[in-house]
């Protein structure tokens, strides 16, 4: 059975058609790349799964579970964790309570615990701690805990902000644009890096990407999207001779 | 490199870094027991002491006020304070350097809450005979930590959830009313509501409940605040929230059971010292409780990034809900502590003038921190107060202040740090170890 499934997604916004009956199968364990132009609406569809927007029409389902009409934080909590194109991290809070407050869902006091700061309370606090320090030492950013996020180099901070993604506990990863400003050599760690925590936690990843060498070394499938439609899905050898997506990369060649 | 061996004498160093070396050494019991100490010299010998340097009276504020009143006494002031004050405190802080560091590193093996509470004991004391010399003081002292209460609490909601709420008057006096209803109706022969319903005798204990009752009162008024919050942000909740002050305020100006604008006064003396300090306590390690757990820092991420902070599995519209509520708890349980220190509440003291002095004490002292919602209290309350001779002038005085303060520090004087109790109250003495 499908892990994630999406059936016939459509949106509007406005009178704009952002997305076009759109279909989605990952399997457990998957890697799916999804390319297409810019402005060809990739980081919509990934707002549409995740919650930020609801689709006009069209189903999804994670493990099981209708997604539609459920909020953001009630899909995450699902199983469906996230990065963004343009990091969104928390200006004044430190790695560790980055990946702390990530872990939100799976917080057992309550709120009268929090106020009277329980034994229970802080038990369960430490408990988030050494699983925090546990996944920051994963992606190798331990030594910056107690720095703020927004200060340390920029590979750090996408690093970290896969970090906080990973304390959800998800069963899918969405990863968009993993790989968006960095060096050949800080690419190259971040398949390494990808390749780890696809093992280690046995994710799903489903990631936007323009870097095709990227996406060609890690996705056993890849979805081509232009102007809210795809137009072509398969194995990345299909995918890069398909005519239809070098020329919507490239633009038509003349046949003489 | 070496370095050269007069570098490490101790005795090379300045009068300034051998000061910073003792201030550093000195544990927070040891400060308190000198503060207890001079306290107490103040208690016993302080009319002796200011009739010898020709002053009328003890000075009651540190001698602000005289200061300005009457210059010709600033000399005498001064050796007032240095006698009363700066020596004995000295004297008693270099004595006990040792045995207070003793008993700070007993206590820290302790848990915390007895540590605290040890603390909290020796303050309490000192401010209590502090407060026994007049009753301009008690009154001074009350309304101190009352704003540290409010300032707080709306610190919750504008410096750590980053909401701009302006109606923090409104919750004050919703839980003023409600709290002086309670006692009133029930525990008091009064004009308003007739004879009490309950022997008087049970008042003191049901106070608690009576500023619970407030507290819960101003929370469900928070409800309404709350709500359009979910969807609008900055300015525009800042006009909501201040439409709701104004709608507060006239609602009690018209309902005539509760006094209109006349207000209600006689309320009892529940409020005393140790029941405000009580409270106020309470209220400092509650709400620092929680913006410290994980639950609370829901609302940083919900100031820096509501979108990501959703999408990390952050519940953002409870924690908005039970952020407003929590901070106008807190806000009513003050206008109940508030309307019986003054025994007296009318909805003139709950408008805009209210709201600009909550306000400029929040972000005078800073936002997003325990201490800075301490000091910005406490250093606004005896300022206004000092200031009170020059009328009409404080009020240019104190805006300028914090003018200046907003230019060179913007996001107030003590921002963006966290209260541990425990590292407070550790004995400092490895530090001068040699």
């Amino acid at each position: 059975m499908a892990l994630l499934r999406v059936d016939n997604m459509t949106h509007y916004f406005g009178g704009l058609r952002a997305v076009h009956n759109y279909n989605l199968i990952l399997e457990p364990g998957h890697i799916v790349g999804l390319i297409g132009p810019n402005g060809a609406g990739k980081t919509t569809i990934f707002n549409l799964i995740s919650g930020i927007h609801s689709p006009t029409e069209g189903n999804i389902e994670l493990d099981g579970h209708n997604l539609i009409g459920h909020r953001p934080h009630e899909i995450a909590a699902l199983g469906l964790g996230r990065t963004f194109q343009n990091l969104l991290l928390w200006r004044h809070m430190t790695v560790l309570e980055h990946v702390k407050m990530a872990c939100y869902s799976q917080l057992e006091y309550g709120i009268w615990g929090a106020f009277f700061g329980s034994r229970f309370c802080r038990q369960e606090e430490k408990r988030l701690t050494a699983k925090a320090m546990h996944l920051l030492e994963t992606f190798d950013v331990a030594r910056f805990s107690s720095q703020l996020a927004v200060s340390l180099p920029y590979g750090a901070q996408r690093r970290v902000e896969m970090a906080r993604a990973m304390a959800t506990n998800p069963k899918v990863l969405f990863l968009d644009e993993p790989t968006a400003g960095m060096t050949p050599d800080e690419l190259n760690r971040m398949i390494s890096i990808i390749r780890k925590i696809h093992e280690e936690f046995n994710v799903a990843i489903f990631l936007i990407e323009h870097r095709l060498k990227f996406v060609m070394e890690l996705c056993e499938r890849i979805q081509t999207l232009v102007f809210g439609e795809i137009i072509s899905e398969g194995t990345p050898e299909e995918t890069k001779n398909n005519p239809q997506v070098i020329e919507a990369y490239l633009g038509r060649e003349d046949i003489h | 490199m070496d370095i050269p061996d007069h570098t490490l004498q101790p005795d090379k160093k300045g009068f300034k870094a051998r000061l910073k070396s003792f201030v550093a050494s000195v544990p927070l019991i040891g400060w308190f027991l000198g503060f207890l100490g001079a306290v107490l010299v103040e208690y016993y010998l302080g009319d002796l002491i200011s009739y010898y340097l020709g002053l009328p009276k003890i000075p009651v504020l540190f001698g602000l006020l005289t200061v300005i009143k009457k210059p010709l006494l600033i000399p005498g002031t001064i050796g007032y304070l240095i006698l009363v004050y700066g020596l004995p405190i000295l004297i008693i802080v270099k004595c006990l350097l040792k045995p207070a560091n003793r008993l700070a590193g007993f206590l820290d093996k302790r848990p915390v809450t007895i540590a605290a509470l040890v603390h909290l004991g020796i303050f309490y004391g000192a401010l209590h005979i502090w407060a026994d010399i007049s009753d301009y003081r008690l009154l001074v002292l009350k309304l101190t930590m009352i704003g540290i209460m409010l300032t707080l609490s709306i610190n919750v909601i504008n410096g750590y959830m980053g909401e701009f709420s302006c109606s923090h008057p409104g919750f004050m006096a919703l839980g003023a009313y409600t709290a002086s209803t309670i006692t009133l109706l029930f525990f008091t022969n009064d004009k308003q509501f007739g004879d009490a319903l309950l022997p008087e005798v049970l008042g003191a204990y049901f106070f608690p409940l009576a500023l619970i009752a407030g507290g819960i009162a101003a929370a469900l008024g928070a409800l309404v605040i709350a709500i359009p919050s979910f969807r609008t942000r900055g300015d525009y909740l800042a006009i909501i929230s201040l439409a709701f002050l104004f709608i507060v305020k006239s609602l009690i100006e018209n309902l005539e059971i509760i006094g209109g604008p006349r207000g209600m006064s006689s309320q009892p003396h529940y409020s005393t010292l140790p029941t405000v300090f009580i409270v106020m306590v309470l209220c400092i390690w509650i709400i620092n409780n929680f913006v410290r757990s994980t639950m609370g820092k829901a609302l940083n991420a919900v100031r820096d990034n509501e979108l990501a902070a959703e999408v990390m599995t952050v519940n953002t519209r409870k924690t908005k809900i039970i952020t407003f509520m929590f901070g106008a708890f807190w806000a009513g349980v003050a206008g109940g502590l508030f309307a019986h220190v003054l025994r007296y509440v009318n909805p003139g003291s709950f408008g805009i003038q209210r709201l600009a002095e909550i306000l400029a004490m929040v972000y005078f002292g800073g936002l997003n921190s325990v201490t800075g919602s301490i000091v910005g209290a406490v250093s606004i309350n005896i300022l206004s107060e000092a200031l009170r001779p020059l009328e009409i002038y404080k009020w240019i005085i104190i805006p300028l202040l914090l003018i200046l303060v907003m230019l060179f520090r913007p996001t107030g004087l003590i921002a963006f740090t966290e209260f541990k109790p425990k590292e407070l109250m550790k004995p400092r003495q490895e530090l001068i170890k040699e």
